[in-house]
């Protein structure tokens, strides 16, 4: 046998192993075969999608038919140059920032609480209410929130109307709409939050506690010094994998919330993206910044992840 | 051993308080709009707005929202896309997050990794409409179902669950001469019924709640589940600003509105809220 036909025939064995490992696992992969089929479709040919970025599409010739943009960068530069670009860019920023902020405090504080009372069931009650808004729609808590605080008619607007003060029209006022959607998502939100963490402070060992009460130490000085060194490790994991993905503002909120009067401080890029392709049917454009969200966003979890793998205590998301 | 002090029993006075605050936070404005919902239009002028204990009540918003055929329809689409997605989608999981958990598996490794890349790289909501166009369930009631069929954070929360049974069991069954499809039927699944149940919720709680689905690939109005016709509801009309065709003031309208489409989900909460706490640290602990 020469070398080549040795390798030929080595190849030959190598194929018929793994056709047989598959072989024999045929049961499992025939299993998986439905849902990576529709991983295939409803996944991978979307990213096949954000070619139209790249193309002068034309919605009857289809993206295959489409010619390539000339420079093929065009959709970017028109992009780029869109006087909306920077204010839906620093929209989604800064609203993606507070609500990792103060999300992080309210579910934190929520789930101290929550740790230090010694009423097992006055806990579960409170824990119970605390976690409902958190199934609730996006739509719905839009309707709670009018039946507080709608100038006429609204629960709270009428307190204020009874102290001599003015309910301000709070959606369709610049400077208290940020403020609408990140009080909204805490209201809703927090409460689901805090169980990781209060699952966090379950986990650390009531040995330090007593030792530390021994020593005179006050619940506060419990808290400051043995509660929250404690949990350092998931807040700051979480407080990570947050800012990975910044660029993800809250679509669903943001778009049952806002109107017209207040874009200039709620557009963020997916609202942007939904207005500039599904209405007003620019294709190309709208693509372009999904895809610019994308590549920066997947960036941006990859740092994230790595930060996550240096300070995290050793977790990290894969 | 451990004293109890003045300081202590201030402090949790002040814990006890606060959490007592929390929870009327939470209460106090789902409350105030099922109040809402069944005060006359008299109370609600007499008082200047909403209030939290009406003297009087009136079922009549709900009895008008029995007869609004729209509402009906949405209500009935809603219930169909949630029963029917959530069984596809446990049906899918499962038969994925079986062989995923199993070591084993020649090329898991890189199968995980692909789906896992889904839940980070996301192109966007142009090229998902393109290719749910294209798979030609625009207009159609699969395209509030198919397209999300599958939650790769749900399937994540089963392949470690999986993972975490203890694979004597799966050996036995093996030596007995059961294949995999019936080890997976017979004694994975069984066990894995917690997990399931977990999943199954979340699911069936985000089908419920589609929004955004039916308003970008659904035109046709008829075929929309409660929330998108719902938003219209609350947007359409300035509060106090009657609607000739309803004889129940708007307000009231739209409070019965959001009680009507949350109360199947917050009778079942309470008797489940457990299981979504565990299902909630099952996925925190794999990531």
């Amino acid at each position: 046998m020469t070398v080549a036909e040795k390798s030929i025939e080595a190849k030959a064995t190598a194929v018929k192993r793994v056709v047989g490992l598959i072989w024999h696992h045929r049961t499992l992969y025939l299993m998986l075969l439905p849902g990576i089929a529709w991983y295939v479709v409803y996944n991978y040919f979307p990213m096949y999608g954000l070619s139209i970025a790249f193309k002068d599409f034309k919605i009857g010739l289809g993206i295959a038919g489409s010619e390539w943009a000339t420079p093929i960068y065009a959709n970017f530069q028109r992009l780029f140059s869109s006087p909306r670009f920077p204010i839906v860019i620093r929209n989604t920023v800064l609203i993606s920032l507070y609500r990792i902020g103060y999300g992080t405090l309210a579910s934190l504080l929520i789930a101290l609480l929550l740790n230090e009372t010694r009423h097992y069931w006055y806990r579960r009650i409170v824990q119970t209410l605390n976690f409902a808004p958190f199934f609730l729609s996006w739509v719905v808590v839009y309707g709670i929130f009018l039946g507080l605080f709608s100038q006429q008619t609204g629960f709270i607007s009428r307190w204020v109307r009874q102290f001599g003060g003015t309910m301000p029209p709070l959606l369709q006022s610049v400077s208290h709409f940020r403020s609408v959607l990140i009080g909204s998502a805490v209201w809703k939100n927090a409460g689901y939050g805090a169980v990781i963490y209060l699952a966090a402070m379950s986990g650390l060992d009531p040995s330090l506690y007593e030792a530390a009460r021994v020593d005179g130490a006050s619940r506060l000085q419990l808290i400051w010094h043995i509660t929250l060194p404690g949990i350092r490790g998931i807040i700051i994991l979480l407080l990570i994998l947050n800012i990975g993905s910044l660029l993800m503002a809250g679509f669903e909120q943001v778009f049952v919330f806002y109107n017209v009067r207040v874009y200039d401080v709620a557009d963020i890029i997916d609202t942007w993206i939904y207005r500039m392709g599904l209405e007003r049917l620019d294709f190309t454009v709208s693509t372009a910044m999904g895809l610019f969200r994308a590549a920066i966003g997947s960036l941006m979890m990859i740092g994230a992840n790595a930060l996550a793998k240096h300070w995290g205590e050793g977790s990290s998301l894969w | 051993m451990v004293r109890t002090g003045w300081g202590d029993r201030i402090f949790d006075i002040i814990v006890n308080l606060l959490l007592a605050a929390l929870a009327l936070v939470s209460l106090v404005p789902i409350l105030a709009v099922v109040a809402a919902s069944v005060t006359p239009y008299s109370e609600v002028l007499k008082h200047g707005g909403i209030v939290l204990f009406p003297r009087q009540f009136t079922f009549d918003a709900y009895r008008q929202l029995w007869s609004y055929p729209r509402m009906m329809n949405a209500f009935k689409v809603t219930v169909y896309i949630t029963a029917i997605g959530t069984i596809l989608n446990l049906l899918l999981t499962a038969l994925m997050a079986y062989p995923l958990s199993r070591t084993y598996l020649p090329g898991r490794k890189i199968i995980m990794s692909v789906l896992v890349i889904t839940m980070y790289f996301y192109p966007g909501i142009i090229p998902r409409y393109w290719i749910v166009k294209t798979t030609g369930l625009i207009n159609s009631i699969w395209a509030m179902i198919i397209p999300s069929l599958i939650s790769t954070f749900n399937l994540m929360i089963l392949v470690s669950y999986l993972q975490t049974l203890p694979s004597e069991l799966f050996e036995s069954a093996r030596i007995d001469g059961a294949g995999e499809f019936r080890i997976m039927w017979e004694i994975a699944l069984p066990l894995a019924k917690p997990a399931i149940m977990v999943i199954g919720l979340l699911f069936s709680v985000g089908q419920w709640n589609s929004y955004l689905q039916p308003l970008f690939y659904v035109p046709n109005r008829d075929l929309w589940p409660l929330q998108p016709v719902i938003r219209e509801i609350l947007r359409a009309t300035d509060a106090l600003e009657p609607d000739p065709t309803l004889t129940v003031p708007t307000v009231t309208m739209q409070m019965a509105t959001i009680v009507f489409s949350s109360v199947p989900i917050l009778v079942i909460y309470p008797f489940v809220q457990r299981h979504f706490t565990k299902g909630l640290l099952l996925g925190a602990i794999k990531g």
